[in-house]
C-alpha cells in the first residue's frame, strides 16, 4: 500500500486564478493511498520544495503527486526534490493543472473540477508506480558533423579546439559549401574565399578532425553517447593517399561536357575535376556519367598521365563504421528550383539568372574570370533588374511561406558592388519589404540607396519577356507611385528562396530528429534550446534549422559545438529507466515490435521461457530503448510494457478520470 | 466430390509412404454428412476418414501452428483462400514454413449448412457439386439447389481462384471465383447510418454474444500464446462487467488486435453460434486501411511489410484522416 502526498501549486495566479487549489487538495484526500495533501504558492521554489521534502520524511511518503505545470517544465525538478528526501525519483507524478487546465479554462468551477480529475488520475497512477533505477551508459568521445559548409566547419573546429575528435561527412568532393561559391560577404564586403579558405585549411590540418568528403551517412544506429554510424565513401576513382593534387589529369581529360556544378552549370568541366582551386581535399574526382573510360571502356588518358599512379577506375564505394557520442546536423540549403515561376522567364532567357549565379559571374575565379557579362552574348549589361522574394513569403503554394532572410542583404550587396565597379550601370530592385535587422545591416542597405543610387521600387515583377532584339522587358508595378512599369533591362537577377538540402529529410528519418513542414529541423525549444534537436545527442548548426546568414550561422555553429563539448565532457550518461520490457512468457515471437521500433532496440533471441520450452522471444536493450512505447501498442498479446507507463497504470488513470 | 477426395488421399498416401511428410492435415468425417471438420491423419490407414467436399469450408491454417512445431513435415491441403491465412501466419512467425508441405487444392465455393437447413433439408448423407447446382443426398431423397443461393457468406467475398502459397497444386483449374456483389456493401450501409443507429445495430448484435470464444479460437489472426483477455496482468482480463456493453467490447478490442493481420477469411462469423456478423468489424478496418494507407491484402505473401508496421512519409496523419473520409 502506498503512502501518497499530494502537493498543489498555485503558480502565483497562473493556476490559482482559475483553479480552487484548496478544494483540489481537499478532494484528493479521500483517494486511495493519499495520506497528506497541501497547497502552496510556488511549489518549485526552495520553500515549496522544502514542504515536499519535509512531508516525505514526516509522513513516510512512498510516492508523491505534484499538481503544477507541464512535466516538461518541472518534472526533473521535483524528481530531484524527492531524491533529496530519500524517495525514488520515479515515485513522482506530475498532474498538469496549468497548461492543460487553468490556462485553457475561464471559470473557476470547470477549472477546479478538471484539476481534481487530473489529480485523481495521477494519484491512481502513483498507486501502481514502482521504484525505477536508472542505468548508465558510456560516452564515445567523438562527434560527427554532417555537412562541410561554414556551419559544419566552424562546429568541427570549435569541438576540436576543446580536444575532442570530430569527423566531418560532406557529400560533395570538397568542404566549403555555399560560402565557397560566394564572391563578397555582407555587411563588410570581405571576400568570401579570403575568410573561408583559411578555415577549410585549418579543418584539414587539425589532427582532431577527420574529413570524409564525397561521402554520405548511410545508416545511424544507437543513441546519445553511443551512435553507430555507417558512412558511405563514394568511389572517387582517385586514390586519396597517392594523389598529389598536381591537376595534370584534369587538364588532359578530353571530356569537356560535364556541367560545372560549382559554377552552377554556367560553364563545363572535365570528367575528372577538382571543383575549385582551393578545394579541400585537393584531390580530383571522376564523374562516371561523363568519363569516356567508364562510358566506352577506351581512354584512360588521366591514368597514363598520373605520375603518382593515383587513378583507380576499379574503386568501389567503401563503407566505414564509426562510433560517435554526438551528431551535429549542418546540411545547409539550396536555392529553390524556379520551374514554378515561369513568369520570370528563367528557363527561357539566359540573361535571367539567380543571385547565386550572379555571385559566380562576379567572382574573379568564376566562369567569366570576374568579367561582368551577360551569359547570352558576353556583353556587359547596363541595366539590371533585381527581383526579390522569388518564392519567399509566397502563399500561392508555388514557393515557400517563410522569409529566406538573406536575400534583402545580398541583393543590396550585389547592387552596391555593381554600382561601385561599373558606375554607368543602372540598377533596379523590386521588393515587397526590405528587411535588414542585424548589426550594421540597415546602414548597409541605406548606403546602397543613398550613396550608390540604386533604384529601390516597392512592388512585384509580374512578367519578364523579351523584345525580340536581345533585350529583356520587365513588367512590374510600383506600389508607391501606383503605376505600371515596363523596364527594358539587359539582365534580370532573381533572389530565389532557399530551402533545406534535399538530403535533410531522409537524414531526419535516420536520426529520428523531427522536422517542420518545410523540412527544416526543429529545435528542442525554439527559444531556450535552439541548437539542440528534440532527439538526445543530435544538434543543429546553420541553415538546416532555418534561414540564416553567415554571421548568425557561425554563432550558431559555436553554440552547437558548446553543447556537444558539454556532452562529450561527461564520462557517463544516466539512461532513462522508463524503457520497454517484454514478458517472455506471453511473447508470441511475432516480431511486430521489432519492425516498429525506431531505435533498433528490440532483438529476438531463443530463450528457455519455461523448463524445456525454448521460444524465440523479444528482448529489449534498455540502453538503446528511448521509451517511445511504439512496441507496447503494437504487441497483440500485451507482452510488451513500458516501465513507468505500464498499461495497468494508464488504465488506472483512465478509470480514475471516468469514475 | 468423392473423386477429388480419392485424388487427394492417393497423393497423401504417396507422400506419406515416400517419407516426404510425416502426417496429413485436412478434413475428416464428422458425426453427420455435413459436419466435416479439420482433422489430422497420422498414417495411411487413418486416411480412410479423410473427406474433401462442399462442406469443407473450415480454414485449417491455424492448426498448422501446432503441426509445424512437430518433428518432420506436415502435409496441409489448402484451398485458395486458406493460403492467405497460411501466409499471414508465416509472416507472424507462427507457422514454421519449413515444416509444412502445402498442397493447393481446388475450391468452387463451400456450402452453408444453415442455408440448407433453412430450406428444410435434413438427414443429409452427402453432397454432389455441379457447375451451377448442388445436389444434396438425404435419407429422404435427393434435393437440388442453385449453388449461388446456398454458399457460405465468406464465399461471396471470394478472394479468387489463385493460391498464394503451395509446394504443389492439384487441379487448380477446377477452382471458381464465387464473388457475388460488393463485399463492402454492408460496411458502407453501416457507415451511412447515424452514430445512434450504428450504436443500436452493434448493441443488438453484440448483446447476443455468449462469450463462447469460438470466434477467437477459430481466428487465424488470433494466434497469441496467451490471449490478453486471459492474462491477469493485462488489467483487462476477468474484470467484473460494469454493464453488458463492456463485455461486448471484447469484439471491438479483438478487431483492433487483428487489424492489419486479418485476411478477411470470414471464419469468425461462420462459427458464431449466435450468428453475429463479426466479420463486418474487421472488414470496416480493412476498408479504412485501404483508403488511408493504400490497397493491402493481408496474407497475399509471407514477407511484405504491412502498412500498420511501416512508416511512410505519405501516411495519414490524424489531420488528414478526415480528408480521406476515415472518420466515418
Amino acid at each position: 500500500m502506498q503512502r501518497i502526498g499530494v502537493f498543489v501549486c498555485w503558480c502565483g495566479s497562473n493556476i490559482a486564478a482559475t483553479v480552487d487549489v484548496k478544494r483540489v487538495a481537499e478532494a484528493v484526500r479521500s483517494e486511495q493511498g493519499v495520506v497528506f495533501s497541501t497547497d502552496y504558492q510556488y511549489m518549485c521554489s526552495e520553500a515549496g520544495q522544502s514542504i515536499i521534502k519535509n512531508a516525505i520524511k514526516e509522513h513516510s511518503l512512498t510516492g508523491i503527486v505534484v499538481c503544477s505545470c507541464s512535466p516538461r517544465m518541472h518534472e526533473a525538478t521535483f524528481r530531484k526534490t524527492a531524491a533529496a528526501a530519500g524517495l525514488n525519483p520515479y515515485m513522482v507524478e506530475i498532474a498538469n493543472i496549468r497548461e492543460q487546465c487553468s490556462w485553457i479554462h475561464k471559470d473557476m468551477l470547470s477549472g477546479t473540477a478538471k484539476a481534481i480529475i487530473l489529480a485523481k488520475a495521477a494519484v491512481a497512477k502513483v498507486n501502481l508506480n514502482a521504484p525505477l533505477i536508472a542505468g548508465e551508459s558510456p560516452v564515445t568521445k567523438r562527434a560527427l558533423v554532417i555537412g562541410g559548409g561554414i556551419a559544419g566547419i566552424q562546429t568541427a573546429l570549435d569541438i576540436a579546439d576543446a580536444g575532442y575528435e570530430v569527423d566531418i561527412v560532406e557529400k560533395s568532393p570538397t568542404i566549403g559549401g555555399k560560402m565557397a561559391q560566394l564572391d563578397k560577404t555582407f555587411p563588410t564586403l570581405d571576400c568570401a574565399a579570403c575568410i573561408l579558405t583559411p578555415k577549410m585549411v585549418e579543418a584539414a590540418q587539425n589532427e582532431k578532425i577527420k574529413l570524409f568528403t564525397y561521402s554520405e551517412v548511410e545508416k545511424v544506429k544507437g543513441f546519445v553517447g553511443n551512435f553507430d554510424v555507417t558512412i558511405r565513401k563514394k568511389a572517387r576513382s582517385v586514390n586519396e593517399d597517392l594523389c598529389t593534387g598536381c591537376g595534370v589529369c584534369t587538364e588532359k581529360c578530353p571530356s569537356r561536357k560535364g556541367k560545372n556544378e560549382f559554377n552552377l552549370g554556367l560553364n563545363t568541366r572535365g570528367a575528372i575535376y577538382i571543383p575549385f582551386a582551393q578545394a579541400i581535399p585537393n584531390v580530383p574526382v571522376i564523374d562516371r556519367t561523363q568519363c569516356i573510360k567508364f562510358k566506352t571502356g577506351k581512354c584512360g588518358l588521366c591514368q597514363m598521365n598520373c605520375a603518382a599512379k593515383a587513378i583507380d577506375f576499379s574503386q568501389q564505394d567503401e563503407f566505414v563504421e564509426r562510433n560517435y557520442g554526438a551528431i551535429v546536423v549542418a546540411t545547409g540549403f539550396n536555392p529553390i528550383k524556379l520551374d514554378k515561376f515561369e513568369e520570370f522567364g528563367y528557363s527561357m532567357y539566359p540573361d535571367v539568372i539567380t543571385s547565386l549565379e550572379l555571385e559566380r559571374i562576379m567572382n574573379a575565379a568564376g566562369p567569366t574570370k570576374g568579367h561582368f557579362e551577360r551569359p547570352s552574348d558576353h556583353t556587359q549589361p547596363k541595366k539590371i533588374v533585381f527581383v526579390q522574394c522569388v518564392g519567399s513569403r509566397d502563399t500561392s503554394g508555388c514557393g515557400k511561406e517563410y522569409c529566406s532572410k538573406i536575400c534583402c542583404m545580398y541583393t543590396a550587396k550585389h547592387a552596391m558592388l555593381l554600382r561601385e565597379k561599373y558606375p554607368d550601370t543602372e540598377v533596379y530592385v523590386f521588393y515587397i519589404d526590405v528587411r535588414t535587422p542585424g548589426k550594421n545591416f540597415d546602414e548597409f542597405y541605406r548606403r546602397a540607396v543613398e550613396q550608390y543610387g540604386v533604384h529601390y521600387i516597392k512592388g512585384m515583377v509580374g512578367k519578364v519577356t523579351d523584345d525580340g532584339k536581345g533585350q529583356l522587358v520587365v513588367q512590374a508595378s510600383d506600389l508607391i507611385a501606383n503605376e505600371q512599369l515596363k523596364i527594358k533591362a539587359d539582365m534580370v537577377v532573381l533572389a530565389a528562396a532557399i530551402e533545406p538540402d534535399p538530403t535533410a529529410r531522409s537524414l531526419g528519418t535516420m536520426l529520428t530528429a523531427s522536422m517542420d513542414t518545410n523540412d527544416f529541423f526543429t529545435e528542442a525549444h525554439p527559444k531556450l534550446r535552439p541548437v539542440e534537436s528534440p532527439t538526445a545527442g543530435v544538434f543543429l548548426s546553420g541553415v538546416c534549422q532555418g534561414p540564416k546568414d553567415i554571421p548568425e550561422t557561425v554563432s550558431q555553429a559555436g553554440a552547437a559545438a558548446a553543447k556537444v563539448i558539454g556532452l562529450l565532457a561527461k564520462d557517463k550518461l544516466t539512461c532513462n529507466p522508463c524503457v520497454a520490457n517484454s514478458d517472455t512468457l506471453v511473447c508470441n515471437g511475432c516480431r511486430q515490435c521489432e519492425k516498429v521500433c525506431p531505435y533498433g532496440a528490440i532483438s529476438y533471441e531463443d530463450k528457455e521461457v519455461l523448463r524445456g520450452d525454448i521460444r524465440n522471444v523479444a528482448v529489449v536493450n534498455p540502453a538503446v530503448c528511448q521509451g517511445c512505447g511504439a512496441c507496447t501498442v503494437t504487441c497483440p498479446s500485451g507482452a510488451m510494457d513500458l516501465k513507468g507507463f505500464t498499461s495497468r497504470q494508464i488504465m488506472a488513470e483512465v478509470d480514475a478520470i471516468c469514475r | 466430390m468423392q473423386v477429388m477426395t480419392d485424388v487427394l488421399v492417393k497423393r497423401a498416401k504417396e507422400l506419406l509412404s515416400s517419407g516426404e511428410v510425416a502426417r496429413v492435415f485436412g478434413w475428416g468425417h464428422g458425426e453427420f454428412g455435413y459436419d466435416t471438420t479439420p482433422a489430422l491423419f497420422e498414417d495411411e490407414e487413418s486416411l480412410g476418414g479423410f473427406v474433401y467436399d462442399g462442406f469443407c469450408g473450415a480454414n485449417i491454417s491455424k492448426y498448422l501452428i501446432a503441426e509445424s512445431k512437430k518433428e518432420g513435415k506436415t502435409l496441409a491441403f489448402l484451398k485458395p483462400c486458406d493460403t492467405y491465412s497460411f501466409n499471414q501466419l508465416v509472416k507472424d512467425n507462427r507457422i514454421n514454413k519449413d515444416n509444412i508441405y502445402a498442397v493447393g487444392i481446388p475450391c468452387a465455393g463451400k456450402v452453408d449448412i444453415d442455408k440448407l437447413k433453412e430450406q428444410g433439408v435434413s438427414g443429409i448423407i452427402s453432397i454432389e457439386e455441379g457447375d451451377k447446382e448442388i445436389t444434396v443426398k438425404t435419407v429422404y431423397g435427393d434435393k437440388t439447389f442453385v449453388k449461388a443461393d446456398v454458399l457460405l457468406d465468406k464465399c461471396y467475398a471470394c478472394k479468387g481462384k489463385e493460391h498464394k502459397a503451395g509446394d504443389e497444386f492439384i487441379s487448380p483449374e477446377l477452382s471458381e471465383d464465387t464473388t457475388n456483389g460488393d463485399k463492402y456493401e454492408l460496411v458502407t450501409k453501416l457507415e451511412n447510418m447515424t452514430p445512434d443507429e450504428r450504436f443500436a445495430f452493434w448493441r443488438s448484435q453484440l448483446s447476443k454474444c455468449i462469450r463462447c470464444n469460438a470466434c477467437r479460437n477459430v481466428c487465424p489472426a488470433c494466434s497469441c500464446l496467451k490471449c490478453i483477455f486471459d492474462n491477469d496482468n493485462s488489467g483487462i482480463a476477468s474484470k467484473a462487467n460494469a454493464d453488458d456493453f463492456e463485455e461486448n467490447m471484447f469484439h471491438i478490442i479483438r478487431a483492433f488486435h487483428v487489424c492489419g493481420r486479418c485476411t478477411d477469411c470470414g471464419e469468425c462469423s461462420r462459427v458464431c453460434p449466435q450468428h453475429i456478423p463479426l466479420h463486418l468489424l474487421n472488414r470496416k478496418f480493412i476498408k479504412d486501411m485501404n483508403e488511408l494507407y493504400g490497397e493491402y491484402q493481408a496474407g497475399e505473401d509471407d514477407s511484405s511489410r504491412p502498412p500498420l508496421l511501416t512508416y511512410t512519409k505519405t501516411d495519414a496523419e490524424p489531420s488528414i484522416v478526415h480528408e480521406r473520409g476515415g472518420d466515418k
